[in-house]
C-alpha cells in the first residue's frame, strides 16, 4: 500500500493544509509520497522532503503548472496514479478543483472532506453541513480522498530529508488559459491557519462598519478575519472570507463571532473551534448555543470596549 | 448554443435534518424538499446568458426519483426551455450522476454545462469536475462571474485568497459559487407556463450507464454536541474569562 499526497504550495513553500493531509495519508497505512507539481518549485519540493512521514517527494516542474490549472495538475497525477492505493488532496479550493477530475478518470468514487481514517477503506465524513457524520466504506481498489485539515494534526518537520525524484511533466492540455489572479496580500494570518479569528455577520450593517469595527480588534489580537454567508451575500467582504458549509472550515483556538446569528451553515464551519465567543444583541441567537462565552450587547459599543480593554 | 443545467432535489436549506435512531441515515420523510441553492444560481445564470443572446436553449436535467419533476418544473419556471429527468430509485453518487450527464452531453451537444459547485445534502463538491473529466472538457469551478468573450467563456473564479480569471474553450463545464447572481423570484404566470413545457424521461439503462453505488454507508451518527457555555455580563468579565479561565489570550 502506498499513498500519494498532492501538495498545495506557492512554488517556494508548502501550504499548511498539506501537512494535515500527510497525517491522514500516514493513517491510511503504507508509504507516503508527495507530488509537487509546480513551476520553478525546487524550494517547495525541498520543503516537502523535510516533512516527517514522507518517504519520497516527486517533483514535476514546468510552466504548465504556473497557475495550477485543474486540467494540467489532474493529468500529471494520473500519469503516476497506478502506483498508489490512496490519492489524497487537501480539501481546499485548489484540492477540491482537481481531485474529482482525477477520481472520474480512474473510474473511482471520491470521498470528500474526510474527517477520520478508520481503516484503509473506511472513513468518516460530515454530511448535511456537519449535522450528521457518515461512516463510509469504499468498494474501489483505489481511494481518492480530500482531507478536512482541521480534523488532522499537522505533520512535523523531520531531520532526515526524503529523496526527491524528478518526474517528466505532462503536456499543456491547452483548453484553458489563466488570464490573471487577483489575490489579496494581507499581513493577517491565513483564515484556515489562524490561532484567533474575528468574524463578522449581518449585524455589522455595512462594509464600512465591518472594517471600522472589526479591524481594530483583529489588529489587536493578530487575528484573521472571517465572515458569515449573510455578510458575504450582503457584499461586506469577499467570498474567501466566508466561514461555513460552503466556505472555509476553521478550528482556531479562539473564534470571536460578532453580529452573527449562527445559522446551521455557519456553525458547520466553526464549531470545532476551541473557544467560541459570541457578541450579539439578540439573546435568542442560535450562536449562543455553541458559544463558551456569550455577551448580549450592542456590538457597536461592545467591540470598541473590548479593544480598549485589551490595550 | 445550448446550455445544459443539471439540478438536484435536496432537503431545503432551512430544514435541520435529524439522524435516524437506527443510524441508517437521516430522516427525510415529510421534510420540505427544494432545488439545491447552487443549482438555482446555475439555472439563473443560464437563463441570463440566453436573455443576453449567447444561448438559444436552456435544458434543465435532474437525476433521481419521480418527484425530481417538481425541481425541473421550478427550473423551467425560472426560464429553462425544457427538461430531462433520468429517473431511478437507486441511490445516486456523484460519479454515477456524472456518467449520466456525460451521456446527455453526448446526446444534446451543449456549448456550456452550468451546475452548482456542491449539493447541500452530501456536500460532495464533485459532480461538475467529474463530468468535465469524463467528457474531456475544460472546467471553471466556483464561478463568481461568467461572460462570453470572442467565442470563449471568461470565468472569474473564487480561489483561496482571492480571484482568478480563466478563459476557457467551449464546450466547457462551469460550477457556480454563491456570488454569481441572485436568482429571480418565480412568478405565478411563469409557474403556469412551466407546466406546459416539455419534460422527457429516461432510465439510466436507456443511456447505457451503470449507476451502482461505489460507496457503502455503514452508519450515520450525530456529531458530538457542543454544549452552551455561559453568558457574561460585560466586556470586562469577558476579557477576564479569556485571560484567566480559558487562557486563550495573555
Amino acid at each position: 500500500m502506498s499513498a500519494l499526497v498532492i501538495a498545495e504550495h506557492d512554488n517556494a513553500s508548502i501550504k499548511g493544509a498539506t501537512l494535515n493531509t500527510i497525517t491522514a495519508a500516514v493513517a491510511c497505512g503504507g508509504d507516503v509520497h508527495v507530488l509537487v507539481a509546480g513551476h520553478n518549485a525546487s524550494a517547495a519540493a525541498q520543503a516537502a522532503s523535510q516533512i516527517a512521514g514522507v518517504s519520497k517527494v516527486i517533483h514535476a516542474d514546468s510552466e504548465v503548472f504556473a497557475h495550477a490549472l485543474a486540467e494540467n495538475v489532474a493529468a500529471q497525477v494520473l500519469s503516476i496514479a497506478a502506483n498508489y492505493t490512496h490519492i489524497l488532496f487537501p480539501a481546499t479550493a485548489g484540492g477540491k478543483n482537481v481531485s474529482p477530475r482525477v477520481a472520474a478518470k480512474l473510474d473511482v468514487a471520491q470521498l470528500s472532506d474526510v474527517t477520520l481514517v478508520l481503516s484503509a477503506d473506511t472513513f468518516e465524513r460530515p454530511i448535511y453541513a456537519g449535522n450528521a457524520i457518515a461512516t463510509v466504506q469504499s468498494t474501489d481498489a483505489l481511494q481518492v480522498l480530500t482531507i478536512r485539515s482541521t480534523n488532522f494534526e499537522a505533520a512535523l518537520t523531520s531531520s532526515q530529508a526524503a529523496p526527491i525524484e524528478l518526474l517528466g511533466h505532462i503536456d499543456e492540455q491547452g483548453l484553458t488559459i489563466c488570464k490573471g489572479q487577483e489575490t489579496v496580500k494581507s499581513s493577517r494570518p491565513e483564515l484556515t491557519a489562524a490561532k484567533v479569528i474575528v468574524s463578522g455577520g449581518r449585524g455589522l450593517g455595512t462594509a464600512e462598519q465591518y472594517k471600522s469595527i472589526l479591524e481594530p480588534l483583529a489588529d489587536k489580537m493578530g487575528a484573521a478575519m472571517g465572515a458569515s454567508r449573510a455578510a458575504v451575500d450582503a457584499g461586506y467582504v469577499p467570498n474567501d472570507y466566508q466561514v461555513g458549509q460552503t466556505g472555509k472550515i476553521v478550528a482556531p483556538g479562539l473564534y470571536i463571532a460578532v453580529g452573527i446569528s449562527g445559522a446551521i451553515q455557519h456553525l458547520a464551519g466553526m464549531k470545532d473551534s476551541k473557544i467560541i465567543v459570541a457578541i450579539n444583541k439578540d439573546p435568542e441567537a442560535p450562536i449562543f448555543a455553541v458559544a463558551d462565552y456569550g455577551l448580549v450587547a450592542d456590538l457597536f459599543t461592545a467591540v470598541p470596549e473590548l479593544v480598549q480593554e485589551l490595550s | 448554443m445550448k446550455i445544459l443545467v443539471p439540478v438536484k432535489r435536496v432537503v431545503d436549506y432551512n430544514v435541520k435534518v435529524r439522524v435516524k435512531s437506527d443510524g441508517t441515515g437521516v430522516d427525510i420523510a415529510n421534510v420540505k424538499m427544494s432545488m439545491n441553492p447552487f443549482d438555482e444560481i446555475a439555472v439563473e445564470e443560464a437563463v441570463r446568458l440566453k436573455e443576453k443572446g449567447f444561448a438559444t436553449e436552456v435544458i434543465a436535467v435532474s437525476c433521481g426519483v419521480t418527484q425530481c419533476q417538481e425541481t425541473l418544473r421550478t427550473a423551467m419556471a425560472i426560464g429553462a426551455d425544457r427538461a430531462i429527468l433520468v429517473e431511478t430509485t437507486e441511490e445516486l453518487q456523484p460519479l454515477a450522476v456524472a456518467k449520466l450527464l456525460k451521456a446527455l452531453v453526448d446526446k444534446e451537444q451543449p456549448g456550456l454545462i452550468i451546475l452548482g459547485k456542491q449539493a447541500i445534502d452530501d456536500d460532495c463538491n464533485q459532480t461538475g469536475q467529474m463530468l468535465a473529466a469524463l467528457a474531456d472538457l475544460p472546467q471553471a469551478t466556483f464561478a463568481s462571474k461568467v461572460e462570453v468573450v470572442d467565442g470563449k467563456a471568461q470565468v472569474t473564479r473564487e480561489i483561496d485568497g482571492g480571484l482568478e480569471i480563466l478563459s476557457i474553450t467551449m464546450p466547457a463545464v462551469i460550477t457556480t459559487d454563491l456570488r454569481l447572481n441572485e436568482p429571480r423570484y418565480v412568478t405565478l404566470p411563469n409557474i403556469m407556463k412551466a407546466k406546459k413545457k416539455q419534460l422527457d424521461i429516461f432510465k439510466p439503462e436507456d443511456l447505457g450507464v451503470d449507476v451502482s453505488p461505489r460507496i457503502t454507508t455503514l452508519k450515520v451518527s450525530e456529531p458530538p454536541k457542543r454544549s452552551a457555555g455561559i453568558k457574561v455580563p460585560d466586556v470586562a468579565t469577558l476579557v477576564d474569562k479569556l485571560k484567566n479561565t480559558a487562557k486563550v489570550i495573555s
